[in-house]
């Protein structure tokens, strides 16, 4: 115990005595951070635009320019809008259904005992199987539409946030469910009124986890079979030996999930207050 | 009004059995407030938990108003040692909660919740929520929404533990104030003496654990009591003494 705590002081002392231009660029550090970013990234298309054609031959890693033309050319023929709008379709659906779904089934199992225990080895194998093999039997039962991707996306974000919403139902201190029922409370609002509230942070727990999966349900959905769609785009790139198309679709995949989790973090921003209280 | 026929409880755990209350007969009458005293986890509380219904006698009953007690008992008021106030629930939006249940509409009970927080010396912490009070506070959160509950008989399990001295004795005078205008019956655990002898009309000493009824005693204290001086009086120290005197015993047999 007091080894480490020795090591930590001495590391401190470290620190203190440093030279003061250590505080210097600390204080800068955001900006200079950023800076460097840029100018690692810049380094990074650099060195790519270098490397295509002469050391890797270009039909591999294709190059920024072309890359980047294909970005502008989606752009200015507006095409690209119509295969994003068809991945955040699926997304959001898949993400609406799946967590409804999800959070009913968690709280639904988590207040009966003998539902649970009669479903959990079904729950456990499907939730050990790769959601992915599913999507074959997703589009013989929805076709090559989007339902099929909704219900990929849909498949994914339920599991999750089901045992999110389950363990936090389980968790329920039951102290406070004992105390509602000692002032008559109904079964039913046992279930509102404690259990649920309770739980809550459990939920947005397995909510903001799965969005991410809602993305990648979406996607796959659209890569096995579609006609839109940005994993369509991305698969139909690839079977083109279109290697500038791949990339530009994959940075606009990245863009829309940093996007989507940007939405994530102001969410959970607001609900931040909630949260404190209900711990 | 409580009546406890020869109850046992034994608790298991895997294999271990482990004996809380052992062959426990008691009559509690309508407005009687009776105080329960004894050692920290001598089976007090498990007491209290078969009386509220919350656990099954492993043998005996208990009846309460004529009828065996077998699932939750709704016509009493419960007030844990832990305080069990809902976390993300404002101290108004937590004492109002019984209100809440009864489906009382939310003007009448904010207005019934505030009267009561004014009772217990909360006013001012209405919108605050539990974890930014202290502890007496939770508890006196706690006692003012079993008070809103209005049920006829209390449950006080260590109820002002967490409570400073003076503020004890506030509580202690609301409680047989309140006590008195409800005619509630009340049944107190606590292993604070003074508080027992200030309170109670009898007292109850039990025996290390498993819990046994040591020594019964009357406390003939007229009602009501003035609970600020009432310590000074020769008649409280003479019960004190005499309960001290068989309380003493468990606690030494703790030592040796």
């Amino acid at each position: 115990m007091t080894v480490p705590g020795a090591d930590l002081d001495s590391k401190a002392v470290v620190t203190d005595a440093a030279p003061p231009h250590r505080a210097t660029r600390r204080e800068v550090g955001g900006v200079a951070l950023l800076l460097c970013q840029l100018v690692l990234g810049i380094v990074i298309v650099l060195a790519w635009q270098g490397a295509s054609g002469r050391l890797v031959d270009n039909f591999f890693i294709s190059n920024p320019r072309d890359v980047a033309e294909r970005l502008i050319g989606w752009t200015l023929d507006g095409s690209i809008f119509r295969h994003i709008w068809a991945t955040v379709h699926a997304t959001l659906m898949g993400f609406a259904i799946g967590s409804v779904g999800g959070t009913i089934l968690g709280v639904w199992l988590g207040v009966s005992p003998f539902a649970s225990r009669l479903l959990s080895p079904y729950l456990n194998a499907l939730n050990a199987l790769p959601k992915v093999a599913l999507a074959p039997l997703f589009v013989l039962w929805f076709g090559l539409g989007i339902e099929s991707k909704i219900a990929l996306a849909a498949v994914l974000v339920l599991f999750l946030v089901f045992l999110n919403t389950y363990a936090g139902v389980r968790e329920v201190d039951q102290d406070l469910i004992d105390g509602a029922r000692l002032m008559r409370a109904t079964r039913t609002q046992v279930i509102t009124k404690v259990i649920i509230p309770s739980a809550m942070s459990w939920v947005f727990a397995g909510l903001k986890i799965s969005v991410p999966y809602a993305l990648i349900g979406a996607v796959l959905g659209e890569m096995i079979a579609a006609n839109r769609g940005l994993g369509y785009l991305v698969q139909f790139s690839g079977a083109q030996f279109d290697t500038a198309g791949v990339f530009a679709v994959l940075i606009v995949i990245a863009l829309l999930a940093v996007a989507l989790n940007f939405l994530v973090e102001i969410v959970q921003h607001r609900m931040e207050r909630w949260r404190i209280v209900s711990r | 009004m409580i009546s406890i026929r020869n109850v046992s409880k034994t608790f298991h755990k895997g294999d271990a059995a482990v004996d809380a209350v052992r062959d426990i007969s008691l009559d509690i009458a309508r407005r009687e407030i009776v105080a329960v005293i004894g050692p920290s986890g001598c089976g007090k509380s498990t007491l209290l938990n078969m009386i509220a219904g919350l656990y099954a006698p492993s043998r005996g009953q208990v009846v309460y108003k004529g009828a065996p007690v077998s699932d939750i008992n709704t016509d009493v008021g419960y007030m844990t040692q832990k305080d069990n106030l809902l976390p993300w629930r404002s101290v108004r939006d937590n004492v109002a909660f019984p209100l809440e249940l009864a489906g009382i509409g939310w003007a009448e009970r904010a207005d019934r919740a505030d009267q009561v927080i004014q009772h217990v010396g909360l006013q001012g912490f209405e919108t605050r929520f539990p974890n930014e009070l202290s502890g007496g506070m939770r508890k006196r959160a706690c006692l003012a929404r079993m008070l809103l509950y209005g049920a006829e008989t209390a449950l006080l399990d260590e109820p002002f533990a967490a409570l400073d001295a003076q503020l004890k004795l506030v509580m202690h005078g609301l409680v047989l104030r309140l006590a008195d205008e409800n005619s509630q019956t009340i049944v107190l655990v606590t292993h604070d003496l003074m508080e027992a002898v200030t309170l109670a009309d009898r007292v109850l000493v039990c025996t290390r654990r498993p819990a046994t009824l040591a020594l019964e005693h009357r406390i003939d204290l007229k009602r009501p009591r003035d609970v600020l001086n009432i310590r000074f009086s020769s008649e409280f120290k003479d019960h004190y003494d005499a309960l001290w005197e068989r309380l003493r015993l468990e606690y030494e047999e703790d030592r040796v």
